[in-house]
């Protein structure tokens, strides 16, 4: 006991130490950019004057970015299109992300190695070319998966086409998260329902899922946050159709203002606004997380 | 088992990110000795100037390496970190961290956008012998209110390429007017309703500003120091309207060009023109190599018979950066570059640009046809025919950028619903207006 208080005593700095890193990455690369970010979207540019404006100079925008910002129609078509992915990459990731783990984490399953890398296989894939691939898939003059006779560019169909690649991609990931969670499950459970009677599929429903719930709930938020973020998939399609627009999701259009537009401004007063509702949204989730299991605790 | 795995990830973590940081300390210090000590001894020593180039072109290094070879006092490096606009955004990034190139190129729709931020500089001083070698229409993208902002490269008026070999297999005839270009493409679609004599491309806008500036748009004008926009104008609108009908009834595809696509529809014949400037066969071999020797160039169809005009897609010019040291020596380079015989004849033969200075264009090398077009030695020719009569816009706005990405996207979105070109055109304009206001430009 003695020796314990003196070993915690002689290692108090340490913890702090081994933190220092991730603090001052973390000062430098989102504190800093961020507060920079911040006082840029209060500035705006000007020209100096005549006809070819002989110049820019700042000047002191006070809150007239944000006005504009939220009353651009293009951002909110925007974010209504981030959400309809959002409604199909979600519950689409989570749900396959559990149903393939469950599968796995079946007896009978055959070849589970192999069968486990392959479904994680294209989360090692980076996004771009993931994308591109898919557009191969898509166009109707290179389609092997019968693009000359679905339109994978339509109005409507190009939302899923879109989803399609983010799921594909994201479904590896999260059904590591769960089946390893499905794994330190103690098997003395199973044993005692099946000596109860319970079929292999009772068991899944009433024992296994509830019990992950909570492994669950976290690719959930994953798969949330990354679904406010999502820019790779459609700005890699863009160039393919008619379809995808430079401002077709939120962070298109801050990319589009900020490198297409130089207009570094009103992409630092969309970002800002972008992040707050980001972590607003993050928030909620995770206070519902930490509700739900805690109701599943009791 | 877990908790251990986890702490050897945390551990490894650790590790990286205090790789990351050494590392970005050491990058940090090695920058700042460098340019201590570096830039202003070779300068205080009067020893070579070193110039750095920003260019997409392919095969650039072989015409710098040429004036390397005859300059040993300024040496000119080259490097290609992008083209296009996004060169431009990298020119404008650049310059915000004052670390951008000497010399750069520019294509002629981004350099009023450039000069308006103060990135590019007036070399009027160092260019009086330089200039009398262009003739004025090519003279009016580079020079502003007096004011010589860079040295025209190459000019690409628009023309019809055409597959030679599919208009004889289906008994079509060079279209001179739209309106029979508009009657070949019905008659395609009777002979092989597969093909398609073209397709409709919203993502780049050359083309369709090329088509405008034929019909006789002016997109952009100017008096004093005010501004004019007129994109959704009569002439556009005509344009506009005129694919519009094609689109809507399937006559041309709608698929946007320079995609995997578009690729393969101009390699199978599935697309039998493009309107395109005359960089083209350099373009077509990368994209349609089993076509080589199958395509012709012939003049864009007048909107009534026997008018030569035409407008243009694409062309650059050689610029010189406000950030640069050595501006006399960069613009000596800009001046040799784009009228040095030797120099042109190279560019000619490397990346068959249609040379911008006048005596570049009876080069010898201009005799030979392009190496995609064996079937065509009067080429050139055809270019040169042409050429005098392709009329750009007065001037470009200050803005470009906004109006293309309103092209891309406006376009784009009446092709997928179907709705009209012309909305497409005043949406345009109105993105175009607004972003010129805010900036502080004064539109009458």
């Amino acid at each position: 006991m003695a020796r314990r208080r003196t070993a915690a005593r002689g290692t108090g700095g340490f913890p702090y130490l081994l933190v220092l890193p991730a603090v001052l990455l973390f000062a430098a690369f989102v504190v800093a950019p961020g507060v920079y970010a911040l006082l840029l979207s209060f500035q705006r540019r000007k020209v100096n004057g005549g006809l070819l404006g002989g110049g820019t100079h700042t000047v002191w925008a006070g809150l007239a970015n944000y006005r504009d910002v939220l009353g651009d129609s293009d951002l909110w078509s925007g974010v209504g299109r981030m959400l309809v992915l959002g409604a199909i990459t979600v519950p689409g990731t989570v749900f396959f992300a559990l149903l393939f783990a469950v599968l796995l984490d079946m007896e009978r399953t055959r070849l589970k190695r192999v069968t486990r890398l392959t479904i994680f296989l294209p989360y090692a894939v980076p996004g771009v070319i993931a994308s591109l691939m898919w557009g191969f898939l898509y166009l109707p003059a290179t389609s092997p998966i019968g693009g000359d006779r679905v339109d994978f560019f339509g109005s409507t169909a190009v939302f899923f086409s879109v989803a399609n690649v983010a799921v594909w991609g994201a479904v590896g990931f999260n059904m590591i998260v769960i089946y390893t969670a499905l794994r330190a499950l103690p098997a003395e459970l199973y044993e005692s329902a099946r000596l109860d009677g319970a079929t292999e599929w009772q068991i899944v429903l009433r024992i296994k899922v509830p019990l992950v719930m909570p492994a669950v709930v976290m690719c959930c938020l994953f798969t949330v946050l990354a679904a406010l973020q999502v820019f790779n998939e459609p700005n890699t399609l863009k160039p393919l159709s008619n379809a995808v627009t430079s401002t077709w999701v939120p962070l298109m259009k801050i990319y589009d203002d900020a490198f297409g537009n130089s207009d570094i401004h009103t992409a630092a007063a969309t970002s800002v606004v972008l992040t707050v509702a980001a972590l607003a949204v993050s928030f909620v989730t995770a206070r519902v997380i930490q509700s739900r299991v805690q109701q599943e605790a009791k | 088992m877990g908790i251990i795995e986890e702490r050897r990830a945390a551990a490894v973590l650790l590790a990286a990110g205090l790789l990351v940081t050494t590392a970005a300390c050491g990058g940090g210090s090695d920058k700042k000795s460098d340019d201590g000590t570096g830039t202003p001894a070779a300068k205080d020593k009067g020893k070579t100037v070193e110039l750095s180039f920003w260019d997409w072109d392919p095969n650039m290094d072989k015409v710098v390496a040429k004036w390397n070879a005859a300059h040993p006092g300024i040496h000119v490096k080259l490097s290609n970190p992008a083209g296009g606009d996004q060169l431009v955004a990298k020119m404008i990034t650049a310059h915000e961290a004052k670390n951008g190139p000497d010399i750069a190129k520019v294509e002629y729709q981004s350099l009023p956008a450039l000069v308006s931020k103060g990135v590019v500089r007036d070399i009027t001083e160092y260019t009086k012998d330089t200039v009398g070698k262009f003739d004025q229409p090519t003279l009016k993208s580079t020079v502003f209110e007096g004011k010589v902002y860079g040295i025209p490269q190459d000019v690409a008026p628009l023309m019809l390429f055409y597959r030679a070999d599919l208009f004889k297999k289906y008994g079509l005839a060079v279209p001179t007017t739209w309106e029979q270009y508009a009657a070949e493409a019905k008659t395609l679609r009777s002979k092989a309703p597969k093909s398609y004599l073209t397709n409709f491309d919203a993502a780049d806008p050359g083309w369709f500003t090329g088509l405008a500036q034929q019909a006789g748009a002016d997109w952009w004008t100017t008096s004093g120091t005010t501004w004019k926009v007129d994109i959704a104008g009569a002439a556009t609108a005509k344009v506009a309207n005129y694919w519009q009908g094609l689109v809507d009834d399937g006559t041309i595809a709608k698929n946007p060009s320079f995609s995997p696509q578009w690729n393969k529809q101009m390699n199978d014949g599935t697309l039998l023109t493009w309107i395109s400037g005359a960089w083209a066969p350099a373009q077509i071999g990368g994209i349609a190599p089993a076509t080589k020797g199958k395509w012709a160039v012939a003049p864009l169809p007048a909107w009534t018979a026997g008018d030569a005009t035409t407008g243009i897609w694409g062309g650059s010019a050689t610029t010189v950066t406000s950030d640069s040291e050595h501006p006399a020596e960069a613009a000596e380079f800009a001046s040799w570059l784009n009228t040095d015989d030797a120099a042109v004849t190279e560019q000619v033969k490397q990346i068959n640009v249609y040379p911008a200075a006048t005596a570049g264009r009876s080069l010898p090398v201009l005799q030979a046809a392009p190496a995609f077009f064996p079937n065509q030695p009067d080429f050139y020719a055809q270019v040169k025919k042409v050429a005098p009569s392709a009329r750009s816009f007065q001037m470009w706005g200050p803005n470009v950028t906004v109006t293309f990405t309103g092209y891309t996207d406006n376009f784009g979105k009446a092709l997928q619903n179907g709705s009209s070109f012309t909305g497409a055109l005043s949406a345009m304009q109105n993105a175009t207006v607004a972003d010129m206001k805010k900036l502080g430009f004064t539109v009458g």
